[in-house]
């Protein structure tokens, strides 16, 4: 009886595994200039939104991001999905670029480097011809392997570790390195002589943080200020944080350090107040959105510094503009994720614009393209102003060193 | 100085710890299962009370309520969609999994409806902090909030099944599934019941947790759920007292360790800490020790 | 346990090993026909890895009967020895196959070497308690790889704990394990042939092993440990044997997919407890101790959430929805009957009995 059993779930299982296999290989045959059906068809949201869901016929360009849209890291991942979106509406709304219209699809990777893998992958079954992506460092080091590969034009907003530049020219940055960063942030402490004992607190068990952490203790040397302490935490580990801080607290630190993302950071803010312990706190970029979580006691982020490209509240018109739409379509403050996503998408437009690829051309010419565009152009962009390009790809712009004050973030002259 | 500091963050940290483990180690003594799902109904509780207290104002204690009612609902439907019909399957290892998928299923409505954004929750504890030796030590609210309701809850829990029909029978549950049936006792309902007081505590747990921690992601439940589930296994899973000891006794190594030996391997220390107990005290620090027969 | 006859016994394996030959060459026609995705060209190595995951789980909780929550932790030993050695000797051994092949060697051994210091001491615990020390284990494996910073400069191979600064590397050094930036850059070496290859090595591996004199005695001890004591079977022995074993074919695993990725990261995604559970659902949908339906549920598992991906936001959702179904369909006694009643070798039955 048993043994009946076992040949059913196994025959059920077969023939599941290859209607599987079935669908996939027809994906596969179609014709890659035509999206797949699966994307189009059912829930899928994005191709309504764009608005040209009936265009198929013509040729367009055909842009991709991924990110991790489930799982701990989804806030950042659904940023930059949001954020694309809004840049190719935009752009299509307003006639395309060069007149061709934009085609747009976003893949989840829950933050796992060989599921941003299989997502791309899924991306060039579309036929996916620039990638905006991806979100998280780990994962483009993961991917870039494969783009650069393909010869594949790949545009990263937020992938901040220099390894993703390392060994290829087809792949840019949006945002600074992390290097970049945490050098910046120690010079800017040294020259304003914001502190003279310093504290650290780091997420060792992530790239973008203990990145920015390594270079910035490097730095540090060179300065006029004293490393105190630094305490790490790690992704398994992040809700208590009375002991990096107390430990900052004894060594009576007058700047704490934090380069992590503004999720962890609402959490030490708080727990540093109940514990009535005041010092300055400055970030990076990552820290920025932290006056956005939900419900957050702004009063606690009051004299945060922090050096970022981007600031939700800046004044010009076109981040006005870029907020006001972001909240019309989605309901939330966008991020620097966001905000970089959003910069990517324009940037890719000048970048084609200044090349004139077209869309009916290969993805690897249209790369070999946009690669020399990118060197070329000069983009202000929400994150930047006359941001420009080298060929290993990193972007040279200069951050901002921003300053909550009353709960809203203010320029440091 | 520094030192009792550390030591009223380790038992802060623990208590909340112990009141997870608490529903833990309630539905492994009875449903002999581990329910992976326990953290997410943890944080079902937390984004309850967050809109109904934060968001739409009502008075912390109808919120706290809310979400009791809620999660207590949700406890028995999930035992009764997915776990009760793997209940006489051919391996415990089935019902395991299920919850597993419970877990998965509970995070991801969760991110559909409420969004990945961290929500700031706002403490439903109006106590304030004790401050000792000139302000350089605290206590706050929260610890003792969490503390005391660690406590009562034990005490309860304890009273509920000793002195109650329905504790003995679950009891006699935990003992034998068979023989309990033979005596007239209803093992589904006492099961059902079983899942609605740990969803109940659940509930609690996600109160003070967001209280003491105030962050809210679909994702908060999870990893306290597998700290809290290795703290009752640490006091001896299925022991009610255990899981208060275990619960603290782990807040305090790991605070402790992250203090004294490294920031950086804090979970590392924790889990050693754990083998070596379990390897002294196979059983955990109040568990049973189970006579093999022949 | 039920009796085999060695027909019965030889017939079964045969169609195990023919499913696997027959699955790669239906897919290498495919490839070369150019009918398959890049989705599923970019599949085909992480299948391998999660098909020996699957199968050397099996090994331990299906045929040694002992509950293991750690099993992404040996994998991750394997991954990173292997990736190390294959980052170090990248100039020195330029045949791909040679480095590869060393590779897998010091992988598994390590990854073999770790599951027997970890067995020594855990393997006298029980059942839950057994599960909760080996996820216990994983996690310190993944943290401890997380704070673990090795380079090299042409004085030699520095290590440290804190930070890659205090290598105190020269200037021609480099970092090869740079904390929880891991390892970047290993040679992608791992191709699908080596994956099937791999799986029919680890399949003869763990067949031969249950069909041999010590399989029997594991299995003894599975299904009554006192009398197998009283037997006089090595108890010790035989569970520390299976254990190691396991250890080493997920050490393989952890090899392949060391070197199937540009970057190589612990993180609680591909070597935390979710990873070990993840295998560990593998193994119970396919049915404990059954290696087949491992493999199978290895491969569909993997495969869902791929194919669900034409469903954007709700991806995850119906990904968990559809396991918990499966589990139900798969293992609640009610269904069981349910199909048992009318599955088609009965009902051909009952129609030869009217008849």
């Amino acid at each position: 009886m048993k043994k009946i059993t076992k040949i059913m779930s196994l025959i059920l299982a077969c023939a599941m595994t290859m209607t599987l296999l079935a669908g996939c290989a027809d994906a596969g045959a179609k014709d890659a200039a035509e999206p797949s059906s699966d994307a189009a068809a059912g829930t899928n949201a994005d191709a309504e939104d764009n608005g040209n869901a009936g265009t198929h016929t013509e040729a367009v360009f055909m842009i991709g991001a991924i990110g991790p849209a489930t799982g701990g890291a989804a806030v950042y991942g659904i940023a930059v999905k949001n954020g694309t979106e809004l840049a190719i509406k935009e752009i299509n709304e307003a006639g395309g670029i060069n007149g061709v219209m934009i085609e747009y699809n976003f893949q989840d990777d829950e933050l796992d480097n060989e599921k941003s893998v299989n997502a791309y992958n899924t991306l060039k079954d579309w036929g996916m011809q620039m990638l905006v992506g991806t979100t998280t460092s780990g994962c483009c080091i993961a991917v870039k392997a494969e783009t650069s590969n393909d010869n594949m034009f790949q545009l990263t907003p937020s992938g901040s570790a220099v390894d993703i530049l390392k060994d290829n020219d087809n792949v840019f940055q949006v945002c600074f390195t992390d290097p970049n960063q945490g050098i910046g942030a120690a010079q800017y402490i040294g020259d304003n002589s914001v502190a003279q004992k310093v504290a650290i607190i780091y997420d060792s068990s992530d790239v973008y943080s203990s990145g920015i952490y390594e270079k910035f203790t490097q730095e540090a040397e060179n300065q006029p200020f004293e490393i105190v302490s630094a305490e790490a935490f790690t992704a398994d580990n992040k809700t208590d944080f009375s002991v990096q801080l107390q430990k900052a607290k004894d060594a009576g630190a007058e700047l704490v350090f934090l380069p992590i993302y503004y999720t962890e950071a609402s959490l030490i803010l708080t727990q540093a107040n109940a514990m009535g312990y005041e010092p300055k706190f400055f970030g990076c970029d990552g820290l920025d959105g932290i006056l956005n979580v939900e419900n957050f006691d702004t009063s606690l982020a009051e004299g945060v510094m922090l050096l970022t490209p981007f600031a939700a509240d800046a004044e010009d018109e076109a981040t006005k503009a870029f907020v006001s739409a972001y909240q019309a379509a989605y309901g939330d403050t966008p991020n620097q994720f966001a905000a970089d996503a959003y910069d990517a998408v324009y940037i890719i437009k000048a970048a084609i614009e200044k090349s004139g690829a077209m869309p009916t051309e290969s993805v690897s010419d249209i790369c070999d393209k946009l690669k020399v565009a990118m060197t070329e152009i000069t983009v202000d962009g929400l994150t930047g102003e006359a941001m420009t390009w080298d060929s290993d790809g990193a972007v040279n712009k200069s951050p901002k060193a921003m300053e909550i004050v009353n709960g809203n973030y203010s320029l440091i002259q | 100085m520094s030192f009792i500091s550390y030591l009223i963050n380790g038992i802060s940290l623990g208590s909340v710890y112990a009141i997870i483990a608490l529903g833990y180690t309630m539905v492994y003594g009875i449903a002999k299962m581990l329910n992976f799902a326990h953290g997410d109904v943890i944080m079902v509780g937390g984004f309850t009370i967050f809109y109904a207290v934060s968001m739409q104002g009502l008075p912390p204690f109808v919120g706290v309520l809310l979400a009791v009612v809620l999660c207590t609902i949700l406890g028995i439907t999930i035992e009764y969609i997915a776990y009760r019909p793997l209940r006489q399957a051919a391996s415990s290892l089935a019902v395991l999994i299920t919850a597993i998928g419970v877990s998965y299923l509970l995070q991801n409505l969760a991110l559909l409806i409420f969004g990945a954004n961290t929500k700031a929750f706002t403490s439903v504890v109006t106590i304030p902090a004790i401050k000792l030796a000139k302000g350089q030590i605290t206590i706050s609210g929260e610890t003792i909030v969490t503390i005391i309701s660690c406590i009562v809850i034990m005490v309860g829990l304890s009273l509920f099944i000793n002195k109650t029909k329905a504790g003995q029978a679950m009891l006699a549950v935990s003992e034998d599934k068979g023989a309990a049936q033979l005596m007239g006792i209803n093992v589904n309902r006492t099961i059902s019941l079983t899942f609605a007081i740990g969803s109940a505590l659940a509930a609690i747990a996600g109160m003070l947790l967001c209280s003491a921690y105030p962050s809210l992601t679909p994702y908060t439940g999870s990893m306290p759920g597998i700290k809290a589930f290795v703290a009752a296994v640490f006091g001896g899973i299925g022991s009610i007292p255990g899981a208060l000891i275990g619960g603290v006794v782990l807040g305090i190594i790991e605070i402790l360790g992250k203090a004294y030996i490294s920031s950086q391997m804090a979970d590392a220390i924790v889990f050693l800490v754990l083998i070596i107990v379990l390897l002294v005290k196979p059983t955990g620090i109040l568990g049973k020790k189970i006579q093999e027969k022949v | 346990m039920k009796k085999y006859k060695i027909t019965k016994n030889v017939r079964d394996n045969i169609l195990t090993y023919g499913i696997v030959i027959l699955a790669y060459f239906i897919i290498q026609m495919m490839i070369h026909t150019g009918k398959i995705s890049s989705l599923m060209q970019g599949l085909l190595v992480p299948l391998c890895i999660y098909v020996i995951l699957a199968v050397s789980l099996n090994l331990t909780v299906g045929i040694l009967g002992e509950l293991s929550l750690g099993h992404a932790g040996f994998m991750c030993v394997g991954a990173f020895t292997s990736a190390f050695f294959s980052k170090c000797m990248e100039d020195v051994i330029t045949f791909g196959f040679l480095r590869f092949a060393l590779a897998l060697l010091i992988g598994s051994l390590s990854a073999a070497l770790v599951g027997f210091l970890i067995g020594m001491p855990v393997l006298r615990l029980k059942g839950d308690y057994l599960a909760i020390v080996t996820l216990a284990f994983g996690e310190i494996i993944k943290n401890v790889v997380n704070v673990l910073y090795i380079g090299k400069d042409s004085s030699g191979i520095h290590f440290s704990m804190k930070d890659s600064l205090s290598l105190g590397l020269m200037e021609d050094g480099e970092v090869i394990i740079n904390g929880a930036q891991g390892i970047t850059g290993t040679p992608k070496d791992s191709t699908f042939t080596i994956g099937i290859v791999l799986i029919i090595l680890t399949l003869f591996i763990v067949l031969n092993l249950i069909h041999s004199r010590d399989g029997r005695a594991i299995m003894a001890i599975r299904d009554n440990i006192i009398a197998a004591e009283s037997i006089g079977i090595n108890i010790t022995k035989y569970k520390l044997m299976a254990f190691s074993i396991s250890a080493a074919l997920a050490g393989v695993a952890g090899v392949l997919y060391s070197h199937n990725l540009n970057s190589l990261m612990a993180t609680p995604k591909n070597f935390g407890y979710n990873m070990s559970i993840m295998i560990l659902v593998f193994v119970v949908l396919g049915g404990i101790g059954n290696i087949r339906g491992s493999i199978i549920a290895a491969v569909v598992l993997t495969l869902l959430p791929e194919l669900l991906r034409g469903l954007n936001n709700y991806r995850m959702l119906i990904y968990a929805i559809v396991l918990i179904l499966m589990m139900l369909f798969n293992w609640s006694p009610k269904l069981v009957e349910l199909r048992k009643r009318f599955s088609p070798r009965r009902l051909l039955n009952r129609t030869r009995e009217v008849q």
